[in-house]
């Protein structure tokens, strides 16, 4: 895994000098003679399903993954092909008209595992490669269940895509099928349904090879031949999930998507995972305001095309009973529910009240880096002191990283902290509300009790504005509390630990009153000081990236969905 | 094309022939409807309509011979149905011994009947034969709720469909004929 | 005018609107039911046995209706003008003498001597109520309706008032009435003269072919084409017109005040059915088993009033049955009938009777 992290953008990779010509079909191709291994990335011949896939020609396949290592075994990949004749002097037989003679080979030939080499002809649409096609599918099927309709796989289904588009229409096959077990409860996380596997040997590779934790394997011979954990072995670790994904059928399923909703019901949002700091892209699927499963999206900048169990299935925060949906303010012992109007009217002369120093800001990483901007910006005007707290979790050396928090790197580029310094706990502010120094304090997205500041001091303040997405401690005695937006429900960006800056978008709407912070915090700012001059997240990251000399020359849309690598200033 | 009008004959002119003739229809329709020669009209609640093979009524759920709900949720009626009338919530994840090997099998089945406009499409679509439009085309409640049937509902009222394939029974008794495994 | 008089002539106009009423009523059931029947429908039938408590779901509903004004409306005219459209065709029945004789009182509410001249002059006031209501509602629709209304019964009145002028050439003939009437009619008729009603009446007892229906057809068939335009019924009834104007005039209208259009119509065409009645066909009498003489006891006094409306009934019928039977005349078609034939025919019908009279004495 940690060659993966380091593996560079496609990009990024200096062009290998030397180029081999092949002909794919009737297309003349220049193909680079080498890639890199995926796992160690050392140069290794260039195989035929890489030269056709550069150029767009699809060779259909199940056990080849451009990310695994190569397996072989399940033979949909089988392809015609010529290489140039030669005499019995090893010298090329011409044409009449001087070019090389191309010779058809008596076999076909795997995509996945046979290197090009020069003057090579690949034929993937001859009529001998397209009957081959049919064929492997036929024996495919002759033991798959065929229960599309129950399959959460379905419409996402290799096999039912390549059934669809090179297989017959009907089954020859009359004998009984085998019956392989069901509902196999493989780990905490993943249900196997054998009957449906096509024994493609990727999951066992993953796991073995990429995840580390060589807990699969395949028993048993011939139409018994099975996937199966190691007897004694539960499949657990953090990175099983992976597996899904990777599964071409539907044999291995998430226990927490599983029989949830069909696949094309939802809608994919590219968004970022906000467990870690590590920022691995995701894509959401929705359906009617409904979060129903993360999938990993492949960046190699950052997570290839893998995350970790962990932080796909951190999300049903987002739509836990906890949440805040109401903008409320506490009128003596009553929580009385207002509107954005009435809470922006009265919220601001009461911060304005305040002297410099007497009010003070605590952000989190949680925050967007335009929120951090924002915030920043109004704790600037007010004058006081600001601070923000760690978060670290145990990192698991792959993607899991020990910063839990996904924007700490976007604290950092707007010198967010008064001290420079991100600690576990309050330091400066506890003390100035202990003094009676600090009369007012504007939260936003953290739980400060959990950070050294206690209820009492908190209700010893004049003023206490809290903003947060859950109800906590703090928001139970905030004199106002503001319901913000969690990622999945407004656009941003996050800087991840290695200085990437990417872009989250919207997945779902926030419940209830609730607003993305940016824009309660540009409202309060606008009112408060007469800064303006934009009214979408394009725009406020704009103007941040011309402020802000970590962002310098950057755009919303230079971002580009796989982000942008920037200079931390102080990460050291 | 101009049509020539006819010129009318000074009889004609009077409007009486005309008139006369008119009267003589209407009569003539007025004594075969008073005798009862000619009977269109159908008195509905007394008289009932046989309704014809391949109507299209309401659409309701079936179960197999064994009692076992036929559709699995596989959510293609919801997919298909013209006017989002059909919601299916999905079972999740857990497994129900108590549905007689059925693998999946919908939590809920909703029907919007105020919604449905009897297209057929969700029985076309349906993989499993699992809906069929029967032959009700009266459907009455009184309030919105009343007219959302429910997966029970539509079970009750769609009965038991002679299922020629029997897929669960067939499955359970080819394993069951099988060597055993491992 | 004593207080017994005036209590008599109330107990008259109490009777007879509740007879006209019910009347009324049932038209309507009956006009619902012959259209189904020549329709090959079945009509209403559900409310009460074969539906002869619709009247009743009718009344019901036309109260429990929004009575809705529009905005824009000329609120005192919207809300006079049905009631314009409703009284005359009930005023209109003050002066037809719908009996002979009961309990020795003549069965006519107001015994003018001036009767056809009041009917004429009460029955042009009804399209007042029509020119207000389609005014009123400042509206396209009714006002165009309010127009051909206007246009539509001017043109017909005409021809209506000529068509009974030979009626009266005839009946104002002094050696029928000095001589050729029974002492119980001379007596009946003592104190009228030549314009009242029940002259017309007397006129006609004797036999069938005394009935003017059969001395003047013509006058007869312009009278009841012009009724037909008067009452704005089919094959006249333009100012309604559904196809091109909506409803006509009373497109504004609904609930309570919708329902009195709808029942001045029924009621104008029952006023109608009356004066042909009396005009054309013996008015109460029949020249049968002596019924054609004024009555001298309570039964054939009753007998009389259920003649007459019996024979109003009959009109009713051919009122409902001509409604299902014909379309409707083009706007020119009626202007070209009412002013191109029916005036010239029924001024040639004053002149050949006039020759005729002439020549006869």
């Amino acid at each position: 895994m940690a060659e993966i992290a380091s593996q560079k953008a496609p990009a990024d990779t200096p062009p290998p000098v030397e180029m081999v010509r092949v002909r794919i079909n009737d297309m003349d191709v220049d193909v680079p003679k080498t890639h890199p291994d995926p796992l160690t990335g050392k140069p290794v011949p260039t195989t035929m399903i890489q030269a056709c896939e550069q150029y767009g020609v699809e060779v259909p396949h199940y056990c080849y993954h451009p990310k695994l290592p190569v397996a072989g075994n399940c033979r949909m990949c089988l392809v015609e092909y010529g290489l140039p004749a030669l005499d019995r002097n090893r010298q090329p037989i011409l044409n009449d008209d001087g070019s090389p003679k191309v010779q058809k080979m008596p076999r076909p030939a795997i995509a996945c595992a046979t290197p090009i080499s020069p003057g090579m002809e690949i034929y993937t649409d001859s009529p001998g490669t397209i009957e081959m096609r049919q064929s492997v599918l036929e024996f495919l099927l002759i033991n798959h269940p065929l229960d599309c309709p129950i399959c959460d796989q379905a419409g996402e289904c290799k096999l039912q895509e390549y059934s669809y588009e090179h297989g017959q229409s009907e089954s020859r096959f009359v004998e009984k099928k085998v019956h392989k077990p069901k509902q196999v409860d493989l780990g905490p996380r993943i249900m196997l349904d054998d009957e449906r596997c096509i024994l493609c040997s990727r999951c066992i590779r993953f796991s073995r090879d990429i995840a580390g934790d060589d807990a699969l394997g395949f028993v048993n011979r011939g139409s018994y031949n099975t996937l199966a954990a190691y007897p004694g072995r539960s499949f657990d670790n953090n990175y099983t999930l992976n597996t899904v994904d990777l599964c071409p059928v539907g044999a291995l399923t998430s226990k927490d998507f599983r029989f949830k909703m069909r696949a094309w019901f939802l809608k994919e949002t590219k968004s970022l995972c906000n467990s870690c700091g590590t920022g691995c892209n995701t894509l959401v699927g929705t359906r009617e305001e409904v979060i129903y499963r993360q999938e990993p999206r492949e960046n190699n900048a950052v997570n290839s095309s893998w995350m970790c169990d962990y932080g796909r299935l951190n999300y049903k925060w987002q739509s836990s009973e906890n949440r805040l949906k109401t903008v409320t303010a506490m009128r003596g012992d009553i929580r009385e529910v207002l509107n954005w109007s009435q809470l922006l009217g009265e919220i601001i002369p009461r911060l304005q009240r305040f002297q410099p120093g007497q009010i003070a800001f605590i952000g989190s990483g949680q925050m967007s880096t335009e929120e951090v901007f924002l915030f920043k910006s109004l704790a600037e005007k007010m004058g006081g002191l600001v601070e923000a707290y760690s978060s670290s979790g145990e990192s698991d050396r792959l993607l899991l990283n020990a910063d839990r928090l996904p924007n700490t790197n976007g604290l950092r580029i707007h010198h967010f902290t008064t001290s420079g310094q991100i600690s576990p706990s309050s330091t400066h502010i506890s003390e100035g509300i202990k003094k009676g120094a600090i009369k007012a304090l504007f939260v936003i997205r953290e739980d400060v009790t959990a950070h050294g500041i206690s209820i009492d001091l908190l209700e010893s303040l004049e003023l206490l504005v809290v903003s947060d997405i859950h109800r906590t401690p703090a928001t139970d005695v905030a004199h106002y509390v503001l319901p913000g937006a969690a990622h999945f429900e407004k656009r941003g960006t996050f800087v991840n630990v290695k200085g990437r800056i990417q872009k989250f978008m919207k997945a779902v709407e926030a419940p209830g009153d609730a607003r993305p912070e940016w824009e309660f915090l540009h409202e309060i700012l606008h009112k408060a000081t007469g800064q303006n001059g934009f009214s979408t997240i394009e725009g406020l990251f704009n103007l941040m990236a011309q402020k802000v000399s970590a962002l310098h020359g950057l755009t919303w849309a230079s971002l580009g969905d796989l982000g942008v690598q920037i200079e931390i200033p102080d990460s050291r | 094309m101009i049509v020539e009008r006819k010129e009318l004959t000074l009889l004609e002119k009077t409007y009486l022939p005309g008139i006369a003739q008119g009267i003589r229809i209407t009569t003539k329709h007025f004594i075969d409807t008073v005798t009862g020669r000619r009977k269109v009209t159908m008195q509905y609640p007394e008289e009932k309509w046989t309704v014809p093979d391949g109507y299209r009524g309401a659409p309701y759920l079936v179960k197999d011979q064994e009692g076992r709900t036929k559709c699995v949720s596989c959510q293609l009626c919801e997919f298909i149905c013209p006017p989002k009338a059909i919601k299916i919530t999905p079972p999740g994840p857990s497994v129900n011994s108590a549905l007689g090997g059925v693998e999946k099998c919908p939590e809920d089945f909703e029907i919007n009947m105020l919604r449905c406009i009897f297209c057929g499409m969700c029985q076309e679509v349906c993989p499993e034969e699992a809906i069929f439009l029967m032959r009700d085309y009266s459907l009455t409640g009184e309030s919105r709720e009343e007219m959302i049937y429910h997966k029970d509902k539509l079970l009750t009222l769609g009965g038991t469909h002679q299922d020629a394939i029997q897929k669960w029974k067939k499955k359970e008794s080819e394993a069951q004929a099988q060597a055993p495994f491992h | 005018m004593t207080l017994a008089e005036l209590l008599i002539s109330t107990l008259k106009i109490v009777g007879l609107i509740s007879v006209v009423l019910p009347l009324i009523a049932y038209s309507v059931v009956a006009e619902r039911r012959i259209s189904a029947a020549i329709q090959d429908r079945v009509g209403p039938n559900r409310v009460g046995p074969f539906g002869l408590l619709q009247p009743l779901a009718d009344g019901v509903k036309f109260l429990l209706k929004e009575d809705f004004t529009p905005s824009y409306v000329n609120k005192v005219y919207f809300w006079m003008a049905p009631a314009l459209a409703m009284i005359p065709s009930f005023v209109v029945f003050a002066v037809i003498p719908f009996g002979s004789m009961l309990f020795g009182e003549k069965m006519v509410v107001a015994d003018l001597n001036v009767g056809i001249l009041f009917t004429f002059a009460i029955v042009s006031l009804s399209v007042y109520g029509i020119v207000l209501a389609g005014y009123a509602s400042n509206s396209k629709y009714p006002f165009l309706g309010g127009i051909r209304s206007s246009a539509q019964m001017i043109s017909y009145e005409i021809a209506m008032g000529m068509s009974v002028i030979p009626l009266f050439m005839l009946t104002s003939d002094p050696v029928f009435f000095s001589q050729g009437l029974s002492e119980s009619w001379n007596q009946f008729l003592m104190g009228t003269s030549d314009l009242n009603l029940s002259r017309i009446i007397a006129y006609q007892s004797g036999s069938f072919f005394d009935w003017l229906i059969f001395k003047q057809p013509l006058a007869f068939i312009i009278f009841l084409a012009a009724a037909f335009a008067e009452t704005n019924r089919l094959p006249f009834d333009l100012p309604e017109s559904e196809t091109e104007l909506v409803a006509g005039y009373h497109t504004e209208y609904s609930s309570m005040k919708f329902a009195l259009f709808f029942l001045g119509e029924y009621a104008a065409m029952i006023a109608a059915s009356s004066l042909m009645v009396v005009l054309f066909l013996g008015g109460w009498s029949l020249p049968l088993w002596g019924l054609d003489q004024p009555a001298d006891n309570v039964f054939l006094g009753l007998l009389h009033i259920i003649i007459f409306f019996s024979k109003v009934s009959l009109f009713m019928v051919f009122f409902i049955w001509i409604r299902w039977t014909l379309p409707r005349f083009r706007y020119d078609q009626l202007m070209n009938l009412g002013w191109k034939r029916f005036l010239p025919l029924s001024l040639a019908n004053i002149i050949v009777t006039a020759i005729w009279l002439w020549f006869k004495s």
